[in-house]
Formats: C-alpha cells, structure tokens, sequence
C-alpha cells in the first residue's frame, strides 16, 4: 500500500525590512544608556505624556468598557481575517481603488516604486506611517532613483538628520529643540540662516519647507490606521494636517496597511476614534481625521492604490497565543508608561517597533530563531511590571506574551549553560530535602565570601551582571525553616500564640 | 483560623526576618500558624525565565506542600510569589500537568495571599496594634499593585502604625529594576531603573525603604549598599510585628 502524503502546514513566511538590529538588546543598550541628552530627552518626554494619557483616560466613565470593546473587535478581526480582506478588496475596487498584496517588504517595497514609475514622477510626499518605516520604503526608494519626503514634523526631523525613529508616534522625541534647530540648518534646502530654537520658528521653517512640495510633489503614499471591510474605507488620524494635504492634493494616492489593520464595519470607528487619540496623544480627540473611500471625480486623487501588507503577520497569527500582539493600534501608550523604553529610548530594539509591544511584535513577524539573532534577546529586554497591559488600549496582556516569547527561544535554544543551570536548580528545589542541602551548602559559601562585611560584592560569571551595580547580602546563620525548629523560634511562637489567645 | 506559612525560597534562605515578622504576626493575631516543611519556591525564575517544564516540579510540589484540606490559608509575605502562584501555576500545569495537577494548582491558588490581601480582606484588620517610631517611606512593587492590585492595602496597614512617620515615595509606582534574570540579563538597564529608584527614596529623607517583596527589597537594599547610601530596607511585615522598637532582625 502506497503512502499519500497529504501535507503538514507550513509555517507561513516571516517579515522583512527595519526588523531587526544589528546589536543583542543589552548591548545596544549599553551604548543608548550612557547617551544623557537621549536619557533627558526621553525621560522630560515619556512623563510629559503619561501625565496627559492619565488625564484624559481617567475622565471616560466608560474607559474599561471602551477598552474591552476594543480589545473584541480586533479579536473578531483576526478570527474572520481572510473573509473580511476579502470583503474590504471588493469593496474598495467597487469604489474605483486598485488592491494590490504584498507578501513581505521586497513585494510592497517594488509595488509602490512601480506604481510611482508609472505616474512619470520621480517624487512623492508620505504621509507618516510606520508600515512604510517597516518595510524600509524610503531606502529602497532612494536606491530607485525616486525621492521621498516625509511630511509628518518629526519624521522629517528624522529623515534630515540621516536618523532612525526611536518612538511609534512622536519618531524624533530623541531630540530636542536645540538639536532639530541644527538639523534644520544643516539639512533644510532655503532654510532661514538665523533660525532660533523657538518650537514655532522651528515649525514655521517646517511648514515653509512642505508647503512648496504639497503644491507641486503628484504621487502620495500613505499607511492606515483603520481599514473598514463593510465600505473599503481608509482612515488616518494625525495632529498636524500634512496628512490631510497629502491625502487631497496629490493625483495619486499609494496606501500601504498591514493586514490586521481591520475593522469590520464603519460603526467600529466609534470606539477606536476614543481609544487611539486618548491613548497616544493624550488628546481627548486629534485634530484630523481623513477618511476616503475609493476614488471621488473630481475631488481628491484620481487614482488610488491599496497595497495590502502581510510581511510575517500571517505568521504571528498561527501563534495562538502570540496572535494577541496584532490587535496593535500603534498608540504607543506602553512605550511611553514603560520603565526600559525610558531609559534606553526606541533605538536600542533595532526595530520600527520599540518599547513593550516591539520587544512581542517584532520576533514575531521577524522571527528570533536564527543562531544569534538580536531578536531572541527583545522577549527578555523587560522587568514584567506590568504598566504595559495597564495602558493598553486593547488590553493586549503584553507580560504574558513576553513569558510566552522566552518560553518558545528557550524550547527551540536546546540545551545551553543557561538550560543546565535551571534544571539544576529544577532539581533542587523539587523536594525540601535536597533545597535544605542546597541551603546549607550555599549559605557556608555565601558568608566564606562575604566575610567581615557581611555582603557579596563580587560573583563570577553572568551572576556579575548583579554585583556590577549590587550587593547581595551574606546569607544569614539561620534559614527560616532552622529557626522554625529551633528552641528559639518555637519559644518566640509560643509566646505569641499565647498572646494571641489572649486577644 | 489554620494558616499556612509560604516562606518562599528567597525569604526562607536570605530574608528569615520577614518570614518571622510573618509568623509572629499572624500568630498574635490569634491564628493557628503552621509551616509545612516540604515547601520549596514557587517556580516564578523559571516560568520568567522561558523553563516552564522545569517549573513543573516547583508547581507541584507547591500544590501537594498547600493542598492539605485542613490548611485554610496560605500567606505568602511576597507579592511576587503569590502572583505566580495566582497567575502563572494554572500555565504550567495546564500545558505540561495532568487534570489532578490542575485540579490541585485550581485549589491551591484560590486560598494563596499575599500578606497585606489576607489582613485587610480576609481577617478584615487594618491595624495590627504594631509600633515603629521611623520615617518610612513605601515602594509598591510592581506584581503586588499590576498583578496582585493589593492597591492601598499596605498603605492602609501603614497609616495604622504608631508613631510611624509615613512619607510618600516620589514616582512609587515605577519599577525598581529588580524583574527577577532580568537584573542579570539587562544589568545595565536594571541599574538605571535602579538608580533613579534610590534618588527618589533619597528625596524622603526616610530612614527605611519598606515593601511588601523580599526580592525587590534585596535589589533596593543591595544598590543602597554598594553606593553608600545610608538607607536601609525592612519588610512590611517587619514593621507591622514590630511593638517597640524592630523586635525581629534578619
């Protein structure tokens, strides 16, 4: 009798593009650690916002209905993906949209550079969006002989000053004032030579530097916050209004959303339009919401390209239970509450992603199993407080999926140093007869090394990470459970037994 | 009432001190305090470390140690293990026990507290008659307000001392930095989250940082050593056994 292989499931592809860093975690933090204008920048930054976030979350009498809300409708979304993309793909061509899929950044990156070709422009304006930031669109870009300007501020702080984002939504908050002042002046075509550090200057110097592309630059290309399947509308929801220019006054519009940026039907607007500016901005609501649906003669682009982005999130959601990173919104209120981002700012993940949801979002659409991948380190760049889950608007319970992430790179890792030195301590501890003997055994070893001092200020190994910065102190004489059997601590019970009879 | 005592590994072996604060309290408090000997630790380094099959035997060890029907309560005098009781053993039993385990870790988990949960919810105390005449200033850790959210029950405790000067802790609610392998992992950024933990402690001018977690006090403790400080740590439950002046020394 013959065998007839029916074929096991493939694990499908995982993403491409800004990824993955060159550097471990630890190591990329060493160097973002002992930058003290990144540590102020950030630090003045993050609790500026915390403080806004807090504010205007905590005057919603409903905020935790609104939450779990949020947190089904992506649920739902991620359960019904294949049908409702399809229904959105119908609804936008149905409106006069082109869809287009992309498989990863390679594909998304030579759609959009063809697209553009095909208009006869060798320029576009970009509204921010972080799948194109992903898939490293302005680099490949530039390699094809098409210049892109970014139009958001902060982005455009950052494409000048030949940087990387460090933050999902304010991409520049590694600078401050003083510093875009010297960007400016050193990278800003026209720009006024006595241009003082004053935000507005800095902004008007901005905003004179756009207007002249707005007018004249015909191809746009833009992300998504929210796709709706019922209508094939696209949303996009920003402070300054560059967006809005971007997605009226050019002839053609290139949108680039990644699959899971769904929601089913218009109505679902109504939370996500309360969740995302409250949780991001700290802003009861943004100032523009642009929403377009397919293409209006007569008004607005003629021609609209939907690329739809997969690059690894098909990936992420066979995880059953990593598949919670995808309700993202990309609020950025984790980052932003988040004790490590604080300190070591968004470069140090190597990845478009940073803070609590990058360190679960990016190994999953990039993978980490590769031997010495930086992303197998991003799961551990975290103390598990747990402000994360607490600020997210869709309740995704991050310190769980970074347990969950340390458990798979531990099971696919095979056995290390680490894995032996777990299981011995496993052993250990799996009957109180062999802990007591561990007890005993490390406590003489402790106060031998500890002596006079009474504390360890020096061990060997990956434990002198600790006593690089700490002291342990000498294990005291007696454990709990000796004075537990002692005629000491059996008087000391007594007495208070007694006293407690007495109460 | 028949409490069991969950010393945990570290307070069992580095921190006696809060464990007999513990004992004592409880027992003054007019409850029968029993420690099971076969107790080891909670398994929480290696579920947070990515080892949970070897936690599997620290989860069931704990189930059979605590499930002793006769035990009404078991008080653990640390947020941290008490969460992973609560939150991370039905994980490990769940994907690597059997239905027994899981039906164990199930009961075992709902009559597990942490100290300051069992006083004010359980026994209904708010004050437990304790004197400490220092300037203390309290750090909530992070796995008893995020996981556990004992919320104000420690403050609560606290305000009830007598002649306690209570001094309200800059930015509290920030990490320390401990976070377990994460303090050896990602030492640098442990000691960053550390050091602005310290300077806030140093801007109460309190004599005493207290909480309700041996493990983060050891990270505190063991920065305010090594730089000098003169600060000095003490357990939650240290101060609320305390009459007169600490009667329990570690």
């Amino acid at each position: 009798m013959s065998i007839t292989a029916l074929g096991t499931p493939t694990v499908p592809p995982r993403g491409s593009g800004n990824l993955r860093g060159v550097e471990k975690f630890p190591d990329a933090a060493h160097h973002e650690l002992t930058d003290s204008q990144l540590r102020r920048n950030i630090g003045k930054a993050t609790h500026t916002i915390r403080a806004k976030r807090l504010r205007v979350t905590g005057e919603v009498p409903d905020w935790e209905a609104l939450r779990d809300a949020g947190a089904a409708v992506k649920k739902d979304v991620l359960a019904r993906l294949p049908e409702l993309l399809e229904q959105l793909e119908a609804a936008v061509a149905e409106r006069g949209g082109i869809v287009h899929w992309a498989a990863d950044a390679d594909e998304a990156n030579a759609l959009v550079a063809q697209l553009v070709r095909d208009t006869g422009s060798d320029e576009i304006v970009k509204v921010k969006s972080m799948a194109t930031q992903e898939i490293g669109l302005n680099e490949y870009l530039e390699a094809q002989g098409i210049v892109a300007h970014e139009t958001d501020l902060a982005e455009l702080i950052v494409q000048l000053g030949h940087d990387r984002p460090s933050h999902i939504l304010v991409p520049a908050i590694h600078r401050n004032r003083s510093e875009i002042r010297e960007i400016f002046l050193r990278e800003m075509p026209g720009v006024d030579p006595d241009l003082d550090d004053n935000p507005a200057h800095l902004a008007e110097a901005a905003r004179k530097f756009l207007r002249h592309k707005f007018m004249t630059v015909p191809v746009a290309v833009s992300g998504a916050n929210f796709g709706i399947a019922e209508t094939g509308t696209l949303a996009v929801v920003e402070s300054e209004g560059n967006g809005r220019m971007c997605l009226t006054l050019p002839q053609t519009l290139i949108t680039v959303m990644g699959i899971e940026k769904l929601l089913p039907t218009y109505r679902d607007l109504e939370v996500f339009l309360q969740l995302l500016p409250r949780s991001s901005t700290g802003e009861r609501m943004n100032p523009y919401t642009s929403m377009w649906t397919g293409v209006t003669p007569g008004d607005g682009p003629q021609a609209f390209h939907l690329i739809l982005l997969d690059n690894g999130r098909t990936a992420a959601l066979a995880d059953s239970v990593g598949r919670e990173a995808l309700h993202c919104i990309r609020c950025s209120a984790c980052l932003n509450v988040c004790p490590v981002y604080e300190r070591t700012g968004g470069h140090a993940y190597g990845s478009t992603y940073p803070g609590p949801i990058g360190a679960v979002l990016t190994p999953q659409l990039a993978g980490m199993n590769e031997p010495g991948d930086p992303n197998a380190t991003l799961p551990f760049a975290s103390s598990l407080c747990g402000a994360c889950f607490d600020a997210c608007p869709v309740k995704i319970d991050i310190p769980s999926l970074l347990v969950e992430l340390r458990h798979q790179k531990v099971e696919q890792a095979g056995l290390t140093v680490e894995a032996a030195a777990m299981k011995a301590a496993s052993l250990a501890m799996s009957s109180s007869r062999r802990w007591t003997a561990a007890q005993k055994a490390g406590g003489i070893g402790g106060r031998i090394v500890a002596g006079k001092k009474g504390a360890i200020s020096a061990l060997p190994g990956p434990l002198g990470g600790w006593t690089a910065a700490r002291d342990i102190p000498a294990p005291p004489k007696q454990t709990f459970r000796q004075w537990w059997d002692s005629d000491e601590g059996r008087a000391a019970m007594a007495a208070a037994r007694q006293e407690g009879g007495e109460r | 009432m028949r409490v069991a005592l969950f010393a945990t590994c570290l307070g069992d072996t580095l921190f006696p001190g809060a464990v007999k604060a513990t004992a004592l309290l409880l027992a003054r408090l007019g409850h029968d305090v029993v420690f099971p000997p076969g107790q080891t630790c909670c398994g929480q380094m290696h579920v947070n470390t990515g080892y949970q099959p070897d936690a599997l035997p620290l989860v069931r060890n704990y189930a059979d140690t605590f499930g002793d029907p006769s035990i009404d309560a078991v008080v653990v005098p640390s947020g941290s293990c008490a969460g992973s009781v609560r939150h991370q053993h039905e994980i490990v039993a769940g994907r690597y026990g059997d239905a027994a385990l899981r039906g164990k870790v199930d009961t075992v988990k709902a009559k597990t507290y942490e100290l300051s949960e069992f006083l004010v919810d359980v026994l209904g105390v708010t004050d437990v008659g304790a004197r400490y005449p220092h300037r203390v200033t309290y750090h909530p850790t992070c796995h008893s307000l995020r996981m556990l959210r004992v919320g104000d029950k420690p403050l609560q405790l606290l305000r009830n001392v007598r002649d306690i000067d209570l001094v309200e802790l800059p930015e509290a609610d920030s990490c320390c930095g401990f976070g377990g392998t994460f303090a050896i992992k990602n030492a640098e950024t442990s000691t960053a989250m550390l050091s602005d933990k310290l300077r806030n402690i140093a801007a109460t001018g309190a004599e005493y940082c207290t909480a309700g977690d041996s493990s983060c006090l050891m990270h505190i403790g063991g920065g305010m050593s090594r730089l000098k400080t003169g600060g000095r740590t003490v357990h939650l439950a240290e101060i609320l056994a305390s009459v007169d002046a600490p009667v329990v020394t570690a």
